[in-house]
């Protein structure tokens, strides 16, 4: 409180007596922090909303089109979802490290880690690429030259042959257009999220090489890191629900 | 003084029946509706007195001129009981007043007559059982129970008709159903209620209720040569249903006859009540459908086949009562010459149109046991 | 002995404090540019205002084509983007900011102490958002219009029309979020940002109904986001999650829209309901009665408030069984509401009544919403919602509730708080006589729509059958009486700007912190914040500063 009872119109810079980073409409650094902080967990909160509304829809469809939900998912190469799932995780772990060491003010050991997780992003999304390459040339993109082939002559596919799928029925193959439908729509909207993080990572590293966040002042840093954390939790729930049908024991 | 307060009451329904407030209550289900209605009116008008008058009053009495100190009152617990539960109370009655008015319109009664209707922009097509067509409108007889099976060839609609208090969503892809006796002969509104596009406003038509005697003249008039179900028996062998659902012991499809109404045990486990929603299911996502004991080889017919054939295909269904004219039109259908359609009711020769998995030769088929029922 | 608790500073010597928020600085950008929370307000004030006229336009539009049963007035097809236009641009882009973005944003961090919202240039990005997908309606508009009902009800709006359907699409997308980040500002600033003294159970009504519309905007507005993601999707790719012929479902699309639209209608109208607690407390002198029940009302209408969409679906194919726990739930959500209106009617018991333009907006508010609720219920009960939905039965319904509750609301805000925004009073009688027509001219155009809603006359109907011309003439009518009561208050709102009366700090006598301080207020609000030690309404506080002032100044 009293920090700022001499704000006065026109007051002089002199009579501000807190931190240059604390803006003027708080009280104190301390109520800053919680009230960024706060917001931040809130947004992360919208966005699992937002996710929400897909879960339910693909929730709903495994349930009525369960073998048309297997066939899709054999077809998605778990190598590369396993890779990618490990290249989230880890890139996790460097943002949290990248948050440890904005706390700790090692500037250069600041950068590499967000420049090691602003990699692993751009990794992640490379393997999408061809994951969604993949895709396109076996023409089961929904809408664009759908094919049911693999599903309705399982020997003609690699992949399908090598789970040993059985041919599914005509109407029952058709419905795996929605499950690559919600494939593309919840892997589309997660990348897209990725995306969004890796060029605040980029803007972040510049930022890092300046200075601003090793001043002890870490707030962006560590929201961002919520942010990043959450990106990588949707992935942990993508990659069952979409790679990992049907492999269970 | 009688006579005048005859006239005057006499007036008084020209008037009132003139300007209508409501519609005419033309089906069983609609006195029973305008009763919960009124009864929400009168709450409502009561609510909205108490409100308006405590409102007034308090405004009145404790005008700044009049009551110039106001006396700080924290609230009252007893109060807030009171309405919260009263209130509460009355909304729970006409939820459960409601509620079983709703059942009731949405039950038909096992014994209704079943007209399907199928609504595509911008019009509706009735089709009765003995196969009579009509455009937006719907002929029905007075004092018996009529479902209506309903779909959408597109989008969503809404078929209703206000003087009878029944509305229902056509969807695509699915049947919906509703049902009403009506009650008094005339013609009634029909509008769509869903907004579908350009022409929704048009989509409307009259609801014809006939007596008995009228309904079987018009029925006999307007029969455009085959029921429905006759031709669901022409689509059931155009489209070689019954190379499988033969009727044999051995066949790969199981047994039609009779299967309408009856619970079926499917292969997955569950069991289903065999209604036109499911035959419909059956035909065009046949795999998600299978009964017990039968391979998941029925081809699928979407796409190949419109609601109206669908339509034709349950009708067949539901009034088949044994395998004879399944086992006939087999016949029939071999001893014709190639490029003859010799009409006996249903047969004409499958033809190079015919679905390209129509010989369904699944892996594993096997001797079937007995038909199941 | 004065009907009036309007209290003026002499007008002989008053002035408009030379400085408060509105002169700190001169400039576009200093506008546009802004993190005050006060200028925020404004800015949202102009917009929202811009585009409630361009949908009074388009309502205008629908009524003069149904004074006649036939559609004659303008292709079918035009009647239907102007009917989808109309509700595009009333509910995303005037009703769900209104009271939130302008009065929310304006008194928020002046009713619980603070110098600003929690996040300004998360604010300031809100107003941009909101003004970036204003600009898409627009250009939606210009373009063609799109024509799929507000309700963008698949499959019409993803394989049947060849309108603007997804610039629409986008725009409601991007205003999503503009509600989503305000909502957000509100919860952080309540939470975090109260003066000291200031606990939950101090807070103004207004600030409780604000939480409770924040918490829908928060959670429920991204459902509709995604739906709107997938609608595009089906649009233009080929997925299928909504068509039959795939395997899709399109009442999916039913559920995850209603899921948030029915949160909506909470999130339009409790803000509006906080007003009403602030306005009738202030013309009645008295605390509001019963403050715990109508905070916990608040919360309660939320809450409940996201438990009930699929009474939107009743007649849609959905389970029977489904359809008795949304209309329990539908009776359950409908009783906060009664309890509101019980509260504010006995605050005005043992009151000291006046009867200034507010209060006037206040009653309006009280009868017609009642009303309009009361109706709610009629379509929450599963037997006559089957006769009474899509028809104009339900158009009454959400208007009286919407434009007879929220919009009155809103006036009645607008001019509470004027002379606190802009240091001037609007002119009395003329806003009396306003608020009077207003109320005059909407109940003639929306009333009648009950009766042709039981008749059976159907929504979005360009043409109707001859025998329910009488009735739309009739709402016409009214409607034209409507649209004179709106076109007032912009003239001498506008007006008093520069020749309303000086208003001084505390007009109406208020308890508030709002009005503890200049009018207009300073940028940072309060030159010290306050340490809060009484209840809200404390109006014996009142009198005791006052006896103060006088005793003081006397000396």
């Amino acid at each position: 409180m009293s920090d700022s009872t001499a704000i006065v119109n026109g007051a002089p810079a002199e009579a501000h007596a807190h931190p240059p980073y604390q803006r003027h409409h708080f009280e104190s650094m301390g109520q800053q922090v919680d009230a960024t902080s706060f917001a931040m967990w809130l947004f992360l909160l919208t966005e699992v909303m937002f996710f929400g509304g897909l879960f339910t829809a693909y929730l709903i469809y495994r349930n009525w089109y369960y073998p048309a939900f297997v066939a899709g998912s054999h077809q998605l190469s778990i190598l590369w979802g396993t890779l990618n799932t490990a290249v989230l995780i880890t890139s996790s772990f460097t943002m949290a490290m990248g948050v440890w060491c904005a706390e700790t003010r090692r500037k250069g050991a600041l950068v590499l880690c967000l420049t090691l997780t602003f990699l692993l992003g751009l990794v992640f999304l490379g393997i999408k690429t061809i994951e969604y390459g993949e895709k396109i040339e076996k023409h089961h993109v929904p809408g664009f030259h759908y094919s049911v082939q693999s599903f309705v002559n399982p020997q003609s596919d690699e992949a399908a042959k090598s789970y040993g799928d059985k041919p599914l029925p005509l109407d029952m193959a058709r419905h795996t257009e929605v499950y690559f439908s919600l494939y593309f729509a919840m892997t589309g909207m997660h990348a897209l999220h990725m995306i969004i993080g890796i060029a605040i990572l980029a803007f972040m590293i510049v930022r890092a090489r300046a200075g601003a966040y090793t001043t002890g002042h870490i707030t962006f840093v560590e929201n961002f890191g919520l942010y990043w954390h959450f990106v990588d939790i949707i992935w942990i729930f993508l990659f069952p629900l979409l790679y990992l049908i049907s492999r269970h024991g | 003084m009688n006579h005048i307060s005859d006239v005057i009451w006499q007036f008084l329904i020209k008037w009132l029946t003139n300007f209508a407030l409501f519609p005419p209550e033309a089906s069983r289900i609609a006195p029973q509706m305008d009763a919960l209605y009124f009864f929400m009116v009168l709450v409502s008008l009561i609510g909205l007195t108490v409100v308006v008058l405590l409102i007034t009053s308090f405004s009145i009495l404790y005008r700044k001129r009049r009551h110039p100190v106001a006396v700080q009152i924290e609230g009252s617990t007893m109060l807030e009981a009171t309405w919260t539960i009263i209130p509460l109370g009355l909304f729970l009655v006409m939820f459960v007043w409601g509620a079983i008015i709703y059942f009731r319109i949405y039950t038909p009664p096992a014994n209704a007559m079943n007209i399907y209707v199928v609504g595509k922009q911008w019009m509706w097509k009735a089709e009765h059982p003995g196969g009579q067509h009509e455009i937006n409108s719907l002929h029905v007889p007075m004092g018996r129970p009529i479902q209506l099976t309903l779909i959408s060839q597109d989008v969503f609609h809404s078929f209703s008709i206000p003087a009878f208090r029944v509305k229902r969503e056509a969807i695509p892809g699915r049947y919906t159903t509703v049902w009403f006796e009506a009650t008094t002969p005339g013609t009634f509104h029909l509008f769509c209620t869903q907004y579908c596009g350009t022409n929704h406003s048009a989509m409307i038509g009259d609801i014809i209720v006939q007596t008995p005697d009228d309904y079987k003249k018009w029925l006999a008039e307007s029969t455009s040569g085959m029921s429905l179900a006759q031709n669901g028996e022409r689509l059931f062998a155009t489209l070689s249903c019954n190379a499988c659902h033969n009727g044999r012991p051995d066949s790969r499809g199981p047994s039609l006859a009779n299967v309408f109404g009856s619970n079926l045990t499917l292969a997955n486990g569950g069991t289903a009540t065999a209604d036109e929603a499911f035959l419909r299911q059956a035909i065009l996502n046949p795999s998600e459908h299978v009964t017990q004991g039968y391979s998941p080889i029925m081809p699928t017919y979407q796409g190949q086949i419109s609601e109206d054939g669908v339509i034709a295909l349950v009708e067949y269904i539901k009034n088949l009562n044994s395998n004879y004219r399944v086992e006939q039109t087999l016949n029939t259908t071999k001893l014709l010459p190639e490029s003859e359609g010799r009409a006996t009711g249903a047969a004409s020769r499958p033809t190079a149109t015919a679905p390209a998995t129509s010989a369904p030769k699944g892996p594993n088929s096997e001797p079937r046991g007995t038909v199941k029922q | 002995m004065s009907t009036t608790i309007v209290s003026l500073p002499d007008q002989a010597t008053a002035r408009v404090p030379k400085t408060n928020f509105l002169t700190k600085e001169n400039g576009l950008l200093s506008w546009l540019l802004t993190g005050d929370h006060k200028r925020i307000a404004i800015l949202y004030l102009i917009s929202i205002t811009f585009f409630f006229f361009i949908g009074g336009a388009l309502a205008g539009l629908i009524r003069l084509e149904l004074l006649t049963p036939q559609s004659d007035l303008m292709a079918t097809d035009t009647y239907n983007k102007v009917f989808t236009m109309h509700g595009v641009v009333m509910i995303f882009l005037f009703l769900v900011p209104s009271v939130p973005a302008t009065l929310g944003n304006f008194l928020i961090p002046i009713m619980i102490g603070a110098k600003d919202l929690a996040l300004p240039k998360i604010n300031l990005l809100s107003w941009y958002l909101y003004v970036v997908g204003g600009i898409l309606v627009l250009y939606t508009m210009i373009t063609g219009g799109v024509d799929t009902g507000w309700t963008f009800t698949t499959p019409l709006s993803t394989h049947y029309l060849n309108t603007n359907v997804l610039s629409t699409g986008i725009a409601v997308f991007i205003a999503g979020f503009s509600s989503i980040f305000t909502g957000l500002n509100f919860i952080v600033t309540i939470h975090k940002m109260r003066a000291p003294g200031m606990t939950w159970f101090r807070l103004p009504l207004f600030v409780w109904s604000h939480y409770a519309a924040s918490i829908l905007m928060v959670l429920g507005t991204p459902v509709l986001a995604i739906a709107i993601v997938l609608v595009a999707l089906e649009r233009t790719t080929g997925i299928g999650v909504f068509d039959p012929s795939k395997g899709g479902d399109p009442l999916l699309f039913q559920h995850l829209f209603w899921f948030y639209s029915h949160p909506a209608v909470y999130i339009m109208i409790l803000p509006g309901m906080g007003v009403i607690s602030e306005v009738v407390s202030t013309f009645a002198r008295k605390r509001v009665f019963g403050y715990t029940a109508v905070a916990f009302s608040s919360v309660a209408i939320a809450v409940f408030g996201f438990f009930v969409w699929e009474h939107h679906m009743f007649i849609m194919g959905v389970s029977t069984y489904s359809t008795l726990v949304f209309s329990l739930l539908t009776m359950l959500v409908a009783v906060p509401s009664a309890i509101k209106i019980f509260n504010w009617t006995f605050t005005l018991y043992k009151g000291s009544i006046t009867f200034e333009t507010p209060m006037l907006y206040a009653f309006g508010f009280m009868g017609l919403f009642t009303i309009g609720g009361l109706t709610g219920v009629f379509l929450g009960t599963t037997g006559t919602d089957i006769h009474l939905t899509e028809t104009y039965f339900i158009v009454a319904h959400f208007h009286f509730v919407m434009v007879g509750g929220m919009l009155m609301a809103f006036l009645a805000g607008i001019h509470f708080w004027w002379p606190k925004i802009t240091g001037r009073m609007y002119p009395e009688k003329i806003s009396q006589l306003a608020a009077l027509v207003t109320f005059i001219g909407f109940n003639f155009t929306f009333f009648p729509q009950f009766i042709l809603g039981t008749l059976g006359m159907p929504r979005r109907y360009a043409a109707y059958p001859a025998e329910f011309q009488i009735l739309n003439v009739f709402s016409t009518a009214g409607a034209t009486i409507l649209g004179v009561g709106y076109v007032l208050p912009l003239l001498y709102l506008a007006w008093s700007l520069k020749y309303g009366e000086v208003a001084g700090d505390n007009p109406w006598q208020a308890t508030g912190l709002e009005w503890q301080i200049q009018s207009p207020p300073l940028t940072e609000n309060f030159l010290e914040i306050p340490v809060v030690d009484r209840e809200a309404y404390d109006y014996e506080w009142l009198e005791r500063q006052k006896e103060k002032e006088v005793t003081t100044s006397v000396g």
